[in-house]
């Protein structure tokens, strides 16, 4: 007798409520995406929810996700407010495009994308798939596969999402923000943005993806984001999640790399109960480079799951990897990087490090490096650590009057600077400070003085 | 000003101080001098107060106070400096924002308000021009790319700008050349007054050509074993440790 999967129910509500979703979607349901959808529901029903039995979900239980059924968002939500009450969500000190999207669906009134070079999209996926299907058909679902059954929930359940689509050549100068107000409008909430970033040949863009939650509803975020990189093009890609710390977030994020092109991933994690991102690259062609910037920091009972994947495919390209981390608490973190060197891909050099500083006697990480190399001409190097604020620092740093809560506060942020000062737009550095001691409880070391 | 009496400490479950007796008075500048090992840079620790250090007997009172019963930012905020022998880097952290907030607490323990920017700029200044220092120095991160010469030029500049009562230098000599040895000494004498006093920690005689000690004391296995003036440094210096360690004196004699 073959015994029942876990999570069945949980499966069995989200197959049967496409039902009345479809029903719901009016005119919707008309374009490509819906293909698409009935596709994954295939695929879903084929499937099963992760368990800790998998290798790639072994420290990281979902279960608490699958006690609820959360419901697809399909129109827009009642918006309590402003542009002004928006500001507080945004980074400041700097020019943009704005985006912004509730629970998941774009919204025009909170978006100001005027001024934008000719060519150049940004807009909705719900929108431009209606309106011009042709752009975005050739790329949407183009770079990424159903990996799982969260996957697949996505492709079934998303109604919109962020298109960003730079011509060749062009260089835009402002960056994207993209704010995803998750949340609001009633509990239970599925929030499932499908997001699209296509640079042409030699151009170059930056994309803040910016989640965060309003009030204190049960959510779950479960977005897709495809990112392609064409020849000589520089993406520039900063996820910072600030969700409500009880709500849930996976994001797979893929990206596709041709050519000399340079792909930077700045991965910020400060909320979610749960929290699992899966960033995976592939060095599609020569002299690429990837970076990953990652930081991650947790406190209660937050589980923060990075989950990334190199994949270098063809020769000469270099990939660099930083993850840090400081969790509290009774948190746990989950680092996992594999790196794959296919036989092709002679002279890859290939970098990994992982690094962690527990707050707390009970906090935790579980950190793996995964490397699978079968090309014989390479230079991989990675390396782990775990640790403690270093005492002789906080020695130092006291015997100058400092009291010891503002010591640690000061070796949190030398921690964590490694990766802040990475990020490329200067004016984002001292707020990211700021969220770090926001999120941490902690006292705030300010460095008016802007340290080099 | 400091008075310590029968001090031992452990690191680690070992002694390393084994009964120290000294006493420092205003105005005075006191060396102390011996061999690798010999605990010196421990007894500097213990006075301000490291806590991987313990102390298993003996007092040390500061001002007035008992120092033992103080947390290291209390005795900083008493009147304490330590120069390290190995500075600490902290990235992140500007050399201006780290001594804005070192001086800030200091003067709120005292019930003194916080610097003006423009204060703080100006006093940055005047230091920072006695050290030679570059300008563009304090907006580093603390330490972070210096060359070990400029992290003991650096714990000097700390020391000028925080101006305490009691100057504790551990091996400030060390990773400098003879340039910045003489800068750095300037520094320290140009701090110098009859209301502070300093200690100097060293095993080299050099420094004390330019900081001129009242007294010098020689540290052997955690026990103080010779005090004199500036001529033992001297004498040291010509004819090494050997002839006054007491264990090889005893090997000679019997
Ligand atoms: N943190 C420590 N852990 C273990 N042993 C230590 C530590 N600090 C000092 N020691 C030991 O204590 C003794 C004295 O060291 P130290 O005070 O650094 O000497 P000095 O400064 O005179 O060279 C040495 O034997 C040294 O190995
Ligand atoms: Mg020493």
């Amino acid at each position: 007798m073959n015994k029942i999967p876990e999570f069945e129910s949980t499966k069995e509500w989200y197959i049967s409520n496409f039902k009345s979703f479809e029903e719901q979607l009016n005119g919707q349901s008309k374009t490509f995406l819906h293909d698409i959808r009935r596709d994954a529901l295939v695929k879903f029903a084929e499937l099963n929810f992760p368990t800790l039995r998998e290798e790639e979900w072994k420290y990281t239980s979902v279960s608490p996700i699958l006690k609820n059924n959360f419901h697809p968002v399909i129109d827009l939500a009642q918006i309590t407010f402003s542009k002004e009450d928006l500001k507080k969500f945004l980074f400041p000190g700097f020019d943009f495009y704005l985006m912004t999207f509730v629970n998941g669906i774009f919204n025009s009134e909170l978006s100001d994308i005027s001024g934008l070079p000719n060519n150049v999209v940004l807009g909705s996926l719900k929108e431009l798939s209606k309106s011009n299907p042709g752009l975005i058909k050739e790329h949407l679902n183009a770079y990424t596969k159903i990996d799982n059954s969260f996957n697949a929930l996505n492709f079934i359940y998303s109604t919109d999402g962020a298109v960003v689509i730079i011509p060749d050549k062009v260089v835009l100068e402002k960056p994207v923000q993209i704010i995803y107000i998750n949340g609001t409008d009633g509990s239970n909430i599925l929030s499932t943005p499908h997001n699209l970033i296509i640079a042409g040949k030699n151009s170059q863009v930056s994309v803040i993806n910016n989640y965060s939650g309003l009030g204190e509803n049960l959510y779950f975020t479960n977005a897709i984001t495809e990112i392609h990189t064409d020849e000589n093009s520089i993406v520039d890609y900063y996820k910072v999640q600030n969700e409500n710390d009880n709500s849930y977030h996976i994001e797979k994020l893929q990206a596709h790399q041709k050519k000399n092109s340079i792909f930077n991933h700045y991965n910020f994690n400060f909320g979610g109960g749960i929290v699992r991102n899966d960033i995976n690259s592939i060095l599609d062609d020569e002299n690429i480079e990837t970076h990953y910037y990652g930081l991650y920091l947790a406190k209660g009972k937050q589980h923060i799951d990075n989950h990334t994947f190199v994949d270098h495919a063809k020769p000469n390209c270099v990939s660099n990897e930083i993850y840090k981390g400081i969790l509290d608490d009774d948190s746990r973190g989950v680092f996992n990087g594999k790196i794959i060197v296919r036989k092709d891909a002679q002279k890859t050099n290939a970098y990994q490090q992982n690094k962690t500083i527990l707050l707390s006697k009970s906090a935790r990480i579980d950190t793996k490096p995964q490397l699978e190399i079968f090309a014989d001409d390479v230079r991989c190097t990675h390396g782990a650590t775990v640790g403690h604020l270093d005492d002789t620092a906080n020695f130092y740093i006291r015997t100058r009057g400092i009291p010891d809560e503002l010591a640690k506060s000061i070796l949190i942020r030398a921690f964590a600077n490694d990766i802040v000062e990475t990020v490329k737009i200067e004016q984002m550095r001292e707020q990211l400070n700021h969220m770090i001691f926001e999120h941490l409880q902690r006292v705030e070391i300010i460095d008016s003085e802007k340290s080099r | 000003m400091l008075t310590i009496k029968n001090l031992h400490a452990n690191v680690e479950g070992k002694e390393i101080l084994k009964g120290i007796d000294l006493e420092i008075n205003t105005g005075e500048v006191h060396a102390i001098m011996g061999p690798n090992g010999s605990g010196k840079s421990t007894l500097a620790n213990v006075l301000a107060g490291n806590g991987g250090y313990e102390v298993t007997a003996g007092e040390i009172r500061f001002e007035g106070k008992n120092l033992l019963e103080l947390d290291p930012e209390d005795r900083a905020r008493e009147g304490m400096f330590l120069a390290f022998q190995y500075p600490v880097e902290i990235p992140g952290v500007s050399n201006a924002t780290f001594l804005k907030t070192a001086i800030n607490e200091v003067r709120k323990y005292h019930g003194k308000p916080e610097l003006t920017p423009k204060e703080f700029l100006d006093l940055m200044r005047d230091k920072s021009k006695i050290l030679g220092m570059d300008e563009n120095l304090i907006s580093r991160s603390v330490n972070v790319g210096f060359s070990g010469g400029e992290k003991k030029r650096n714990e000097i500049f700390q020391l000028l700008m925080m101006n305490p009562k009691l100057a504790l230098l551990d091996e400030t000599d060390s990773g400098l050349d003879i340039d910045a040895l003489k800068i750095v000494s300037n520094g320290v004498n140009i701090f110098k007054n009859k209301n502070n006093a300093v200690l100097v920690v060293t095993h080299y005689q050099r420094l004390l050509n330019y900081i001129v000690p009242d007294f010098v004391h020689v540290l052997y296995k955690g026990k103080i074993i010779k005090t004199g003036t500036k001529e033992l440094a001297l004498e040291l210096e010509d004819k090494g440790y050997d002839w006054i360690k007491p264990d090889l004196i005893e090997a000679e004699t019997a």
